[in-house]
């Protein structure tokens, strides 16, 4: 028993990095119908910005997270610009083929640059320190991670609640034409999400170097499929529903690797995306909605 | 008198056919092709057949699948059974081969097919996923280690008969009313199943036989390259054939030759420079899709009226 | 004359709300029938529910002495329902020879193999297949356009394409949808005298939905006027123009 609870706080903060990635992919589907392919590949760009801000600049890992997280706001906003926003009246299709030259251009273009092979993260950024209550060992990063995840999370709920910026955002989501009638400017809008969505999956970035204390070009491949699994298991589109994806997919994946073969661990995500696709395509909190003839 | 002039057609097509088999058989005989230029030409076979499979289900069906290395897998796999474990001769594994993969290309097909657009994309870059990591766990094919020293079987007469078997299937299925049938769900498929097209069968009919002819190019890869393991064929595979398809444009089978050919010659160049190959994918993709999203013959044929304008012949 | 059709006790909600509610219809052998009402009344949701695009929550449609509910669509297209689509839906990006022969493909003259290897019963199949769909297109005046793609034709060719095309299945039944929609008032004639015609030679039987009543009292014997997902009225042409709730349901209540 103790076990199994030691597993569920191992797999929580897995599933909080998830669901922070999760979070971006099911906002830029929710507001233009894309499975952004490349964000996987933004994390990557996340994690090597906050190494660099660790290593070169000395900075502490809060103030690494942050200018992870500006740098791929901005360049969440630019691939927008130039790769998606051309596309816009295109197919899905063509879109999605589009993203998948994005998500390779950042991976190829950060090994021409920085070579394939992986970097250690600092100790010093973030001395690993143990806890022992009541009979669980909890470490201070999966505390960090868990911690800047939720706070993340609560401030991207106010944005979206609250904020005349967020409210754009669902209008925009929910009908493009009438949010133009009723003067929303939608190319904003859609930059706007590109730069937050970007932005959590920087910050995931850094959370996942800090847990793996390594950083490498693919390394947003994986953990990208996997949010975006998280995502669709949540209802693509849905905020809350890429939360609750991405920590079941967290503990789901913590579960296999402790108890079942960890061989098995990626295909294990991919089972799951199977499995809901065909069972209930719209997700968890997804509602069903017909083609009109 | 038509029928004269589809005769004669066909005959020139055989001659052009054998004289380019003959011919390259003989450098291959005398040694003007040395080892790196035939295994260019043997990737540009299999290439072929890969792009021209693929279009079918992207091209023609208008289902992006992403999973086909998987099936190329399968097809690899199951014939190196058959071959180095069962000691069967090659053609049993080539269609032990296309057997497995067709097979499995309907157990994939029959539940994923119902999912349009973005999701099928997804599910079926998942199943090839998962396609590799069950090949990672099978002992008896070694596991992630994969199956080392193969017996050398494919050679140019394999090759070259694979090759046309491939564009040969393809492109009579297409230019037939099963094959309008297909294109009818690409282009509108509520309309094409009011009509009396039964869309689900069509859809799982492209993919088998898309399947089943990525089966052969496995079969076709593992008996000229001596190894095979499962991360030989995962996802950045079916990407690279992914890109040989919109490059070519979705829906032409010329397309996609003249896109296999330019994509192996292109990776042969580059290949000490394995970055700036990707760089160049991505670009690819990208600038294809933003300023000719039906890739450079669109869904045209290159035919033999546009040749005989070419070099000013008749019409 | 018999039955072709008999729809009982039809009904049809989405999320709650009713799109068709207790319909019942007849259509008998080589009739022509009108189903009009305002927008938003439900037709294109029967004609939907006839051709198994969506399956009715409750009821029977019996075509020619069988129940039709819950089969695909395509295997009612093969018992013999062919329809057109109000917001046309062709294969664009196909000649139109090529968007009729589709139609026909549900009677191929020649299997699979044939067609891989193409053996001579394949290209004896394909005259035939091609001739049968000139006949079509020239009985709709297209057969001079037959290598055009579908998307360059002028919007009345295109509306007379799908009736060519739907005629290509060889049906019994036909469903047209708004088939002169954005036609000229000499458009429509013609097309009312096409219809006549077709109805004749093949002895269709047609059910079809139109706004324009000049076309609709013409050429249909009954009419069934639908508001609300509901059968307000039923008769002769001459009964429904002077019938009071037709006239209140598209042209509102009079005032005391």
């Amino acid at each position: 028993m103790l076990e199994f609870i030691q597993q569920l706080v191992n797999g929580l903060s897995l599933g909080a990095i998830y669901a922070l990635i999760a979070l971006g992919y099911t906002m830029v589907y929710g507001i233009i119908k894309l499975i952004n392919f490349a964000h996987g590949d933004i994390m990557m760009v996340g994690g090597f910005v906050g190494f660099f801000s660790l290593t070169v600049f000395k900075t502490n890992i809060v103030v690494a997270m942050i200018a992870a997280m500006l740098t791929c706001a901005i360049l969440g906003i630019l691939i927008e610009k130039v790769a998606y926003r051309p596309l816009r009246n295109s197919t899905r299709i063509a879109a999605l083929i589009t993203a998948i030259g994005v998500s390779f251009f950042l991976e190829y273009v950060t090994i021409f640059l920085l070579g394939p092979s992986q970097r250690v993260f600092p100790d010093t950024a973030f001395p690993i320190k143990a806890y022992n209550i009541a009979g669980l060992s909890i470490l201070n990063k999966d505390v960090f991670v868990v911690v800047s995840a939720v706070v993340l999370m609560l401030i991207l709920q106010y944005i979206i609640k609250w904020t005349k910026t967020g409210k754009a955002m669902r209008a925009v989501s929910l009908d493009q034409e009438a949010a133009v009638l009723m003067g929303i400017s939608v190319d904003k809008t859609i930059s706007i999400t590109f730069a937050i969505g970007s932005a959590l999956a920087a910050a995931a970035g850094v959370m996942y170097g800090v847990y793996y204390s390594t950083v490498n070009p693919l390394m947003g491949i994986i953990p990208g499929l996997k949010a975006f699994v998280a995502a669709v298991l949540g209802g693509i589109g849905i905020i809350p529903g890429a939360m609750v994806g991405g920590f079941v997919m967290g503990l789901l994946e913590t579960m296999v690797s402790g108890y079942g073969n960890s061989l098995y661990r990626d295909a294990v995500a991919f089972g799951v995306l199977i499995l809901i696709l065909l069972i209930k395509p719209t997700g968890l909190f997804g509602r069903d909605t017909g083609e009109k003839v | 008198m038509q029928i004269k002039s589809k005769f004669i057609r066909f005959c020139i097509d055989v001659l052009v056919l054998t004289a380019l088999f003959i011919l390259v058989q003989y450098f291959i005989t005398t040694g003007l092709l040395d080892q790196y230029y035939q295994i260019n030409l043997a990737s540009m076979c299999i290439n072929i057949i890969l792009a021209v499979s693929l279009n079918l289900i992207n091209g023609f069906t208008g289902q992006l699948s992403l999973g086909h290395a998987g099936f190329m897998a399968v097809g690899a796999y199951a014939s190196v059974v058959m071959t180095q474990m069962l000691g069967q001769p090659f053609i049993v594994g080539l269609i032990v081969a296309c057997l497995a993969a067709a097979l499995g290309g309907f157990i994939i097909g029959v539940p994923t097919l119902r999912l349009r657009g973005d999701y099928l994309a997804i599910a079926t870059l998942a199943l090839g996923e998962i396609i590799r990591v069950t090949l990672q766990n099978i002992d008896y094919v070694n596991g992630p280690a994969g199956i080392l020293g193969i017996t050398k079987m494919t050679t140019w007469p394999w090759l070259f008969g694979a090759t046309v078997f491939t564009v040969l299937v393809v492109v009579n299925l297409i230019n037939s009313s099963y094959g309008r049938a297909i294109i009818s769900v690409r282009e509108d498929e509520v309309a094409s199943e009011l009509m009396g097209i039964n869309t689900t069968k069509y859809k799982v009919m492209a993919f088998v036989i898309g399947a089943m002819l990525a089966g052969l190019a496995g079969a076709m890869y593992a008996h000229f390259f001596y190894i095979i393991k499962p991360d030989t064929f995962n996802f950045m595979k079916s990407f690279d054939i992914l890109v040989m398809v919109v490059l070519g444009g979705l829906g032409s089978t010329t397309g996609a030759i003249i896109a296999a050919l330019f994509i192996t010659a292109l990776t042969a160049v580059l290949q000490s420079f394995p970055a700036i190959r990707m760089i160049l994918y991505a670009l690819i993709l990208i600038i294809v899709m933003i300023y000719r999203p039906q890739g450079l013959m669109g869904n045209k044929e290159l035919s033999r009226q546009i040749f005989g304008r070419i070099w000013g012949g008749r019409k | 004359m018999s039955l072709i059709m008999e729809i009982n006790n039809l009904d049809k909600s989405f999320g709650g709300l009713s799109a068709v509610l207790n319909f019942n219809f007849c259509l008998e052998q080589n009739e022509l029938i009108g189903l009009i009402g305002p927008n938003g009344a439900g037709k294109t949701t029967v004609f939907n529910l006839i051709t198994g695009v969506y399956k009715p929550d409750q009821g029977s449609i019996v075509f020619n002495g069988q129940n039709i509910v819950g089969l695909a669509p395509h295997t009612i297209c093969a018992r013999g329902i062919a329809r057109t689509f109000q917001n046309i839906r062709l294969f664009n990006d196909l000649s139109v020879l090529d968007n009729v022969k589709i139609a026909s493909h549900k009677n191929v003259p020649y299997g699979f193999l044939s067609a891989i290897l193409r053996t001579p019963g394949f290209f004896k199949g394909e005259d035939i297949i091609e001739k049968d769909a000139l006949k079509y297109l020239k009985i709709f005046k297209l057969d001079d356009k037959k290598d055009e793609l579908a998307k360059n034709l002028p919007y009345g060719e295109q509306r007379r394409l799908e009736i060519a095309r739907a005629m290509a299945t060889k049906p019994t039944m036909l469903i047209l949808d708004e088939p002169a929609a954005g036609m000229n008032p000499q458009e429509t004639k013609e097309l009312m005298k096409l219809i006549a015609q077709i109805r004749r030679d093949f002895k269709l039987s047609i059910l079809l939905i139109e706004h324009d009543m000049s076309l609709v009292m013409g050429v249909c014997e009954r009419i069934y006027v639908l508001d609300y997902g509901q059968i307000i009225a039923e008769g002769r042409p001459e009964e429904i123009r002077s019938n009071k709730q037709v006239i209140e349901a598209y042209l509102g209540e009079e005032l005391e």
